[in-house]
């Protein structure tokens, strides 16, 4: 079937098998490699994607679901102001290791961030609990989510 | 625009791989989708124990799509794979030792073809008795899992010095206790996984999620007969590793569709249920300790005795129960010691190689064991671990007097002066109604590198690329902690450069030099080792090469900075792409070796040791938690956590704490929820649904203080702490949990139906 959708804030049309994963359709049809997939069963959240600014699961989706969405992937991160600051955060705060489940962790921020106030640590870590780290023991990624928060606060009220 | 800074060691650079991976870009062997690609997957068992009689075929290949199925008929070569033993079959061409053997492999155009087809192929195995519990696999009458292994005894071992057995009968305290722990899982995020292709000249190349890429060439050209300069082996960035990507998974497998599938790229990606159940895995453990001491809380006398559960195949089995024998008796100074080790087949799923490598398993009864004796003498057991701790020069419970750094008492006096265990009381006097508080530690240490008898080398690459930025060609694979970072960032220091102008080439068998697995805490160590000398060379040449291009007769005022060499005193400068553009390609690459130093007059205390003993270099650690248990439901909770490590000099403070704070969740892990249940050897926790792992609400914020200390033979003085941290999470767990309620918990994780029942028994 045809499949329209906005991906990335660009308008995307492609012929596509209504059952296919939205994980494999991002990966394999459209090469947007930044979404991961770590269990293909819905309890790692590598694959998160935002999906008219809701997290989800792009393993648990079917490509006939996309039709009329708004998709946002780690590759559409860059080009706002949110994700920017987040990415930089995750960067700079020492986020990073093997990197794996990062973009779905940073999709989980944006969808957390995006709820207003600069949250608390707490809060973080709920927010957050849907995706897994094996590598980083999710401090640094705590404190970057805390940081981007804090960060786009402040750009808020400079506004 | 600021003045370019070269990258310094010692400081928290940002590092070089984080944009790239925050951004979706890094490229994973996973991201691999070349054109035309064929894919590739496994028919398993599924009964642990049996004679494969028959694999039928025709229905898989008649599903549209499918390409072949191939059975171990197809298999050139010995079929056989394995690090130290090849015991391991390819393809099953009899003897089914565990559910995860691989039975078929079938290549199809689409993974959906290729899903459907692996359900349509039928195995025929003939059921034969088989053994799970690593106990009754020690009994005369147990079947043998490999028939020329009688006793299944994969390694027996002894470390015997002094005598243990006369000095036990004469300890005025001894305290005793058995203790096990689980099969755990790497859980890393990105499964097993590569892709291969077979080239027009013949060779084998292949793009593979690997700890090992140059070993793997051995592996697959032994078990398929491919000479190993018709393989090659590139690893980029692992989504993760922490040792179960330390060996071969999928390259044989896919080696081996390569050569089938008529020079088509194969890509292989193992589900999360194919990981749980083929991926290697922590060998599950069972340990006797009897510990002796005097009245004042000196330690005399140990006896332990260790059965590691290595499951069908050996892979590295042998190697981690000797790294455990190794640290049986912790960081501790005791005269009399008898340690006996046995690593056993059974029909369980494979261990491997997993962070803290056999030592996670001991830590956990010696740290016990510490806190029981410090409870019979009413000792502070902060301080009774300080008046056995091992210095400089001492000779440790394997017999080995060390003679590199050690740390130890500084780690343990970094928890003593700290507000969270000083104020312990207070805190504990204020846990709810419902809920009892207590405080643990452990002292732990790992040993870094192969250790005797293997050699542990690197051989460092860079090149001055035409361009002028130079290439450092590392040749370990990074797993996500960070060596290649930490090699960028040496090789800054040395040569005066910042990130922009430097660039990072991860392994590549083609063009890099082999320099042995990402493990044992030797990849930065003994890299960065190898590195130092090829960048000191090359510093060099730069700066002799510009000499001769600025007519200069004195190289001695000429110095490198990002980008170009400058002469100061006449304001002059060469750019390095000018140098580059001077230099043939011969001049422009600096290539040197390091060989890891190993124990020269090793110890007479070891017998039945194969190889890896001893090891002559140690990271310690400290560890503190303070926990929480809920007397309603059982539940543990982690509320404060630190950790405190001599790794040496510290490279990059925030690289250093990813790595501390990584380990102590895994190990979080491992002493709260994490267990591989099994049913016959079939794995039933079988997704991330069922084998729970951390996530960010299961963890406190983990501390990580830094010991700064020296390692004469590192890198900037360096040692790895890759893997040191693991060892405390489970120890200082059950020590708090002791504290809190009472209850000795000796049965590892601790999950709240344990607890419940432990606080039962005691009521």
């Amino acid at each position: 079937m045809k499949v329209r959708f906005e991906l990335n804030e660009a308008p995307m049309e492609i012929d596509v098998a209504p059952d296919r994963r939205v994980v494999d359709l991002l990966r394999e049809d459209l090469r947007l490699t930044g979404t991961k997939e770590g269990c293909g069963t819905g309890e790692c959240g590598a694959c998160t994607i935002l999906v008219n600014g809701q997290t989800r699961l792009s393993c648990l989706m079917v490509a006939a679901q996309l039709d009329g969405a708004r998709v946002t992937t780690v590759e559409g991160l860059a080009a706002t102001t949110a994700g920017a600051t987040i990415q930089r955060a995750f960067v700079e705060e020492g986020a990073v290791q093997c990197g794996f489940c990062i973009p779905g962790m940073e999709m989980a921020a944006l969808a957390l961030l995006r709820q207003g106030d600069a949250p608390g640590r707490e809060c973080i870590r709920e927010g957050l609990s849907g995706n897994l780290c094996r590598c980083t023991g999710y401090t640094k990624i705590v404190d970057a989510v805390e940081r981007a928060g804090r960060d786009l606060h402040a750009g808020r009220e400079e506004q | 625009m600021s003045p370019r800074e070269p990258l310094q060691v010692g400081r928290p650079e940002i590092r070089y791989d984080a944009a790239a991976k925050a951004a979706g870009t890094e490229p994973y062997a996973a991201d691999l989708y070349p054109e035309n690609l064929l894919w590739a997957g496994v028919v398993r068992a599924g009964v642990a124990s049996g004679r494969l009689r028959s694999v039928e075929t025709e229905a898989a290949l008649a599903v549209p799509g499918v390409v072949r199925v191939l059975t171990a008929a197809d298999v050139p070569g010995p079929n056989r794979h394995g690090i130290i033993h090849r015991d391991t079959p390819v393809l099953v061409d009899g003897r089914v030792r565990h559910a995860g053997d691989a039975v078929a492999l079938v290549i199809a155009e689409t993974h959906a073809a290729l899903r459907q087809a692996i359900g349509r192929v039928r195995a025929e195995i003939e059921p034969l008795p088989a053994v799970f519990d690593p106990e009754a696999a020690l009994g005369e009458d147990a079947p043998l899992v490999h028939e020329e292994r009688p006793g299944n005894i994969l390694l027996a071992a002894e470390i015997r010095k002094g005598a243990a057995d006369q000095a036990l009968a004469g300890c005025e305290v001894v305290v005793e206790g058995e203790f096990s722990t689980p099969m755990q899982a790497h859980i890393f995020l990105e499964t097993e996984n590569g892709v291969a292709r077979l080239e027009g000249d013949g060779t084998v190349s292949m793009t593979v999620s690997s700890q090992s890429p140059f070993r793997d060439r051995f592996e697959v050209g032994a078990a398929l007969d491919i000479p190993y300069d018709r393989i090659r082996i590139v690893a980029p960035s692992l989504g993760g590793g922490f040792g179960g990507k330390d060996g071969a998974t999928v390259q044989c497998l896919l080696a081996l569709a390569a050569l089938h599938a008529g020079g088509r790229p194969v890509k292989m990606h193992w589900q999360r249920e194919e990981s749980m159940a083929a991926g290697y895995k922590r060998h599950p453990c069972r340990t006797r300790y009897r510990l002796g001491a005097d009245r004042d809380g000196t330690l005399r006398a140990l006896y332990c005795s260790l059965l590691y559960d290595t499951g069908a195949y050996a892979h590295l089995g042998g190697e981690v129960m000797e790294l455990g024998m190794e640290h049986a008796g912790g960081p501790y100074r005791i005269p009399h010691v008898l340690i006996e080790g046995r690593c056993v087949y059974t029909n369980n799923p494979v261990a491997g190689a997993m962070r803290a490598f056999g030592v996670c398993q001991v830590a956990f009864a010696m740290e016990s064991m510490l806190d029981q004796l410090a409870q019979r003498l009413g000792m502070d057991p902060l301080e009774l671990r300080l008046r056995n701790t091992l210095v400089d020069g001492d000779v440790n419970c394997a017999g080995l007097p060390l003679t590199t750094s050690t740390g130890m008492v500084g780690c343990l006096e970094m928890l003593r002066d700290h507000p969270l265990w000083r104020e312990r009381q207070a805190w504990k006097d204020g846990a709810p109604p419902h809920a009892r508080r207590g405080v643990g530690l452990a002292a732990v240490f790992n040993a870094a590198g192969y250790g005797g008898k293997v050699r542990d080398a690197a051989i460092a690459k860079v090149e001055l690329n035409p361009d002028g930025r130079i290439a450092i060609h590392n040749a370990v694979a990074d797993m996500g902690q960070g060596n290649a970072c930490g090699f960028v960032q040496m090789a800054g220091s040395i040569l005066g450069q910042d990130a922009d102008q430097l660039e990072l080439r991860q392994p590549d068998t083609a063009t890099a030099y082999p320099s042995g697995s990402a493990s044992a805490g030797r990849t930065t160590y003994t890299f960065g080792n190898a590195l130092i000398k090829a960048c000191e060379e090359l510093r060099q040449r730069l700066i002799n090469r510009a000499g001769l291009l600025l007519f200069l007769d004195d190289d001695c005022d000429l110095r490198l900075v990002p980008g170009k060499v400058i002469h100061p005193p006449t304001d002059r400068e060469v750019p390095l792409s000018r140098l580059a553009a001077f230099m043939p390609r011969e001049d422009r690459v600096c290539i040197s070796q390091f060989v890891a130093p190993v124990c020269r007059q090793v110890p007479d205390t070891a017998t039945g040791f194969f190889i890896g003993f001893p090891h002559v270099i140690f990271a310690y650690g400290a560890h503190l938690a303070r926990i929480e248990v809920d007397l309603r439901t059982g539940l543990i909770r982690i509320d404060d956590y630190v950790a405190a490590t001599d790794g040496g000099a510290v490279l990059n403070p925030c690289l250093f704490d990813q790595q501390i704070q990584g380990g102590v969740a895994q190990g979080i892990g491992y002493a709260l929820m994490e267990e591989v249940e099994r049913r016959e050897g079939c794995i039933q926790s079988e997704s991330l649904a069922t084998y729970l792992i951390p996530t960010a609400v299961d963890v406190p914020d983990i501390l990580s203080c830094r010991l700064s200390g020296n390692e004469a033979t590192g890198p900037f003085g360096l040692k790895g702490v890759g893997e040191v941290a693991m060892n405390g999470p489970l120890p200082a767990v059950a020590n708090a949990v002791a504290d809190a309620c009472g209850i000795r918990l000796r049965r590892a994780p601790f999950t709240p139906e344990r607890v419940l029942l432990a606080l039962e028994e005691q009521a």
